[in-house]
C-alpha cells in the first residue's frame, strides 16, 4: 500500500485524477474512436474555462476577494469578439489564412483590451470601497453582474447573437474514425500558450514573485514594503482580460451566443476554482481540465445528467479535500 | 424582537423615534394584509397581497442566514422551489386533496432539510465565500435539472393543478339566510378569500416561529458567531454545527414558503419558484429592508413587491417620452427594469448597508 502511495506521488499525485477521469470514461464508453473525440473535446473545453478561471482565482488568492461579477467579462468578451467579427465578416470568409488569422486577432485582443479596462475600473469603481468585507462584496459584485448582464441586453438584444467562424477553423479532421474540430485544436493551443506565459510570469519574474508572495501571505509583502494594492490592480485587470479573452474562445466555439452565456459559465467556473483550489493557477487549470472531461463523457453517457455531473465532483472533491485539491491559500 | 433593543447605544431620542416610525409602518403593513380581501378586492392587487405574504416569510428566512448568521446563501429559491414543486406534483399526483398537500409539503420539506444539511456540513466549515459558490452553483443545477426532468415537473411550462375543494372560487365560505355566498362590504367570501387567509395564517405562523427563533438562545449564539466566529468557537461553541442548524431551518422556512406558494397560485413553474430573478429580489427585500431585523423582512418585502410593479409602468412611459433618442429607451425598457434595481442595490449597499429599519433605528450610530 505505501510502495503504490509513493509510486502515485513520484508520477503526479493529484495531478493524475484527469488521467483516471479519462481512463474510467474509456472503460463505461467503450468505443476508443468515441473516447477520443470526446477527450480532445474536453481538453479544449478545459482549456478555455482555465482561461475564465484563472483570474478569479488568482484575485481571490492576492486580496481575498471574490467577484461575482466575473462573468459579466466573460460576456463582454463574448459578445464585443462576435461584433467584431460580423464587422470584418469579408476577412473571416477570405481564403487566406493571413486575413483570418488577423480578424481572430483583432477580435480576441479588442475582448481582451475591454476586459484589461473594464477591469481596471470595475476594480476601482466597484471593489475598491468593500476591501475586507465578504458580505458586502459579495452582495455589491452580485449587483454589479445584474447590470452588466442588463447592459448587454439592452445594447445586443435578447435573441441568440451568430458568431462567424474564421474559414481555416471551421471544418474537423479527420483520423480513420476520429473527428477533431479544428477549433478545438486552436482553443486547447492558444489555452497552453497562455497557462505556459502565466506560469513563466509567475515563476520567473520579479512581478510573478511578489504576486506569489502576496497569496501566501499579503501582510508580510506589505511590511517589506511593496505596494500590494497596486499590484492587486494590475493582477484583477489581467484576469478580467484574461476572463473576456475565454468569452470570445467560448463564443467562436458556441457559434450562438445569448445574454445568458455569463451566468452559465460562472457556475462552470465557479466549481473549477473549488474543485482547484482558490489561488493557484495550477489549481485552476486541474480542475478545468477535469470539468471540461468530466462535462463531455457524462453529456455523451447520460446528457441529462452534465451539469449535475460536475456538481457531484466538486461534492466528492470538497468531502476528501475541503480547500480544493492544490490551495495556495487556506 | 428587534436586536437594538438590546444595544445600550441605541437608546437614543432618534433611535427611538425611528423605532417608532418602523413600528408605525409594519402596523399599517399588517392591517392592510389582513384586511386585503375586503380592501383591495380586484385580482392584481390579490396577488399581490398573497406576493407579499410569502416574500415576508421568504426573506424573513433568508435574513436569519444573512443578517443574523452572516453567511450569504444564494440556494434559497432552491428550497422554495423544492416545497412548492413538491407540494404540486403531489397535488396533480394525488388529486387535489388535504393529503396531498400534507405528503407533498412533508416531502418537500423534508428533502430541503436533507439537502441543506448535506451542502452545510459540506461547505460551512471552510469559508463563509466558498459557501456562497457552493449553493450558487447547486441551485443552478436544480434548476437545470427541474427544467430537464420534464416527466415530472412539467419543464419550463410547469404544472397546473387543481387545490383543495374549499380553496375554488365557487365554494361558499359563508352563505346567509337564503344559502347563498355572504358578501362583506361587498365583497364575496368564497373559496378565494379562503385560500388567501390561508396564505396569510401560514405566513404569520412562521413568522412568529422566526421570532422566537431569534429571541431564542439558539439566535443569540448566532449573532455571537456573525460578530466573532473564534470567539464563538472559543467559547465552546460548535460553530460548524450551528451554522448547519440554522441553515436547515431557514431552509425548512422556505419550503414551507414554497408551500403556500404553490396552494395559492395553483401553477408551479420555474419562473415563480426557482429562478434566479426570485434570488434577486430576495436579496434586494432584504438589503432594503435592514439585514439583521426581522422586522426589515417586513418592510422590504412590501416596497419591492409594490415598487416592481409600479416601476415597469413607470419606465413604459419614459421609454415612451424619450423615443428619439439612441439607446436611452432600450435602457428605460420596462425589460430592463432590473438594471435599474441592480443599481439601486448597488447605492443601497453602499450607503445604506443598515436598510430601512437599521436606518431608522440606529439614526445618528454608525454600525
Amino acid at each position: 500500500m505505501k510502495s503504490l502511495t509513493t509510486l502515485v506521488e513520484r508520477l503526479g499525485g493529484i495531478n493524475l485524477l484527469p488521467v483516471l477521469l479519462a481512463i474510467i470514461a474509456l472503460v463505461l464508453i467503450g468505443s476508443p474512436s468515441t473516447w477520443l473525440t470526446l477527450t480532445i473535446a474536453g481538453l479544449s473545453m478545459g482549456m478555455m474555462i482555465f482561461l475564465m478561471a484563472s483570474g478569479l482565482s488568482l484575485v481571490f488568492g492576492l486580496m481575498d476577494v471574490l467577484n461575482f461579477g466575473h462573468s459579466a467579462f466573460i460576456s463582454f468578451g463574448a459578445f464585443i469578439a462576435a461584433s467584431v467579427l460580423a464587422a470584418l465578416a469579408v476577412w473571416v470568409a477570405a481564403d487566406s489564412v493571413l486575413l483570418n488569422l488577423l480578424a481572430l486577432f483583432a477580435a480576441i485582443s479588442a475582448a481582451a483590451l475591454f476586459g484589461l479596462v473594464a477591469g481596471w475600473m470595475f476594480e476601482r469603481v466597484i471593489i475598491k470601497p468593500v476591501y475586507r468585507d465578504h458580505l458586502r462584496q459579495i452582495l455589491i459584485t452580485m449587483g454589479a453582474l445584474i447590470v452588466a448582464e442588463q447592459i448587454i441586453l439592452a445594447i445586443w438584444g435578447g435573441s441568440p447573437v451568430a458568431v462567424p467562424r474564421p474559414n481555416f477553423l471551421s471544418g474537423s479532421l479527420i483520423m480513420g474514425d476520429v473527428t477533431i474540430e479544428i477549433y478545438r485544436l486552436f482553443a486547447f493551443g492558444l489555452g497552453l500558450v497562455t497557462y505556459m506565459a502565466l506560469h513563466a510570469v509567475l515563476n520567473r519574474t520579479r512581478v510573478g514573485l511578489l504576486v506569489r508572495a502576496g497569496v501566501e501571505n499579503r501582510e508580510m509583502v506589505e511590511a517589506l514594503g511593496f505596494r500590494i494594492d497596486r499590484l492587486f490592480i494590475g493582477v484583477f485587470a489581467v484576469g478580467s482580460a484574461l476572463a473576456a479573452m475565454g468569452g470570445a474562445m467560448w463564443a467562436g466555439y458556441e457559434t450562438l451566443i445569448t445574454g445568458a452565456i455569463g451566468s452559465e459559465m460562472m457556475i462552470i467556473v465557479f466549481i473549477v476554482i473549488i474543485i482547484g483550489g482558490l489561488g493557484s493557477i495550477e489549481g485552476s487549470l486541474l480542475g478545468a481540465l477535469m470539468v471540461g472531461l468530466m462535462g463531455n463523457y457524462v453529456a455523451f453517457l447520460a446528457p441529462k445528467m452534465a451539469l449535475a455531473s460536475n456538481m457531484i465532483l466538486m461534492m466528492a472533491i470538497l468531502l476528501w479535500r475541503p480547500y480544493g485539491l492544490r490551495p495556495a491559500v487556506k | 424582537m428587534n436586536q437594538t433593543t438590546n444595544e445600550p447605544h441605541a437608546q437614543t431620542r432618534g433611535g427611538r423615534t425611528g423605532r417608532l416610525i418602523a413600528y408605525g409602518l409594519i402596523g399599517i403593513i399588517a392591517i392592510c394584509l389582513f384586511f386585503a380581501p375586503l380592501l383591495f378586492p380586484d385580482v392584481r392587487s390579490q396577488e399581490v397581497a398573497a406576493r407579499i405574504c410569502i416574500f415576508i416569510v421568504l426573506v424573513a428566512s433568508y435574513d436569519l442566514l444573512i443578517g443574523y448568521t452572516g453567511i450569504v446563501s444564494f440556494a434559497h429559491t432552491m428550497f422554495f422551489g423544492l416545497g412548492a414543486y413538491a407540494t404540486a406534483i403531489a397535488l396533480k399526483q394525488m388529486g387535489p386533496g388535504w393529503d396531498a398537500v400534507i405528503i407533498g409539503g412533508a416531502l418537500g420539506v423534508g428533502v430541503s432539510v436533507l439537502l441543506a444539511a448535506l451542502v452545510g456540513l459540506l461547505s460551512l466549515r471552510v469559508k463563509a465565500i466558498f459557501f456562497a459558490m457552493v449553493t450558487l452553483a447547486a441551485a443552478s443545477v436544480m434548476a437545470v435539472l427541474a427544467s430537464q426532468f420534464s416527466d415530472f415537473t412539467g419543464g419550463e411550462d410547469g404544472i397546473i393543478y387543481k387545490v383543495p375543494k374549499i380553496f375554488s372560487p365557487a365554494t361558499k365560505l359563508l352563505t346567509d339566510e337564503n344559502g347563498k355566498v355572504l358578501t362583506i362590504f361587498g365583497v364575496k367570501a368564497n373559496g378565494k378569500m379562503a385560500a388567501y387567509y390561508f396564505v396569510f395564517f401560514g405566513s404569520l405562523i412562521l413568522y412568529f416561529l422566526m421570532l422566537r427563533i431569534v429571541a431564542s438562545p439558539l439566535g443569540t449564539v448566532l449573532e455571537a458567531i456573525r460578530e466573532n466566529e473564534m470567539r464563538a468557537e472559543a467559547l465552546g461553541y460548535k460553530v460548524v454545527l450551528y451554522r448547519t442548524a440554522i441553515f436547515c431551518i431557514a431552509a425548512a422556512i422556505a419550503a414551507c414558503a414554497g408551500i403556500l406558494r404553490a396552494v395559492w397560485l395553483k401553477y408551479t413553474g420555474p419562473e415563480t419558484t426557482l429562478s434566479f430573478a426570485i434570488m434577486i429580489d430576495i436579496l434586494l427585500m432584504v438589503v432594503i429592508g435592514g439585514m439583521g431585523t426581522m422586522t426589515g423582512a417586513i418592510i422590504g418585502a412590501t416596497v419591492m413587491s409594490v415598487a416592481q410593479f409600479y416601476l415597469k409602468d413607470l419606465m413604459q412611459l419614459a421609454s415612451e417620452a424619450t423615443a428619439g433618442i439612441p439607446l436611452v429607451p432600450d435602457l428605460l425598457d420596462p425589460d430592463r427594469w432590473l438594471l435599474w434595481l441592480g443599481l439601486l442595490f448597488i447605492l443601497l449597499v453602499y450607503f445604506f448597508p443598515a436598510g430601512i429599519v437599521g436606518t431608522l433605528a440606529r439614526k445618528g450610530h454608525h454600525p
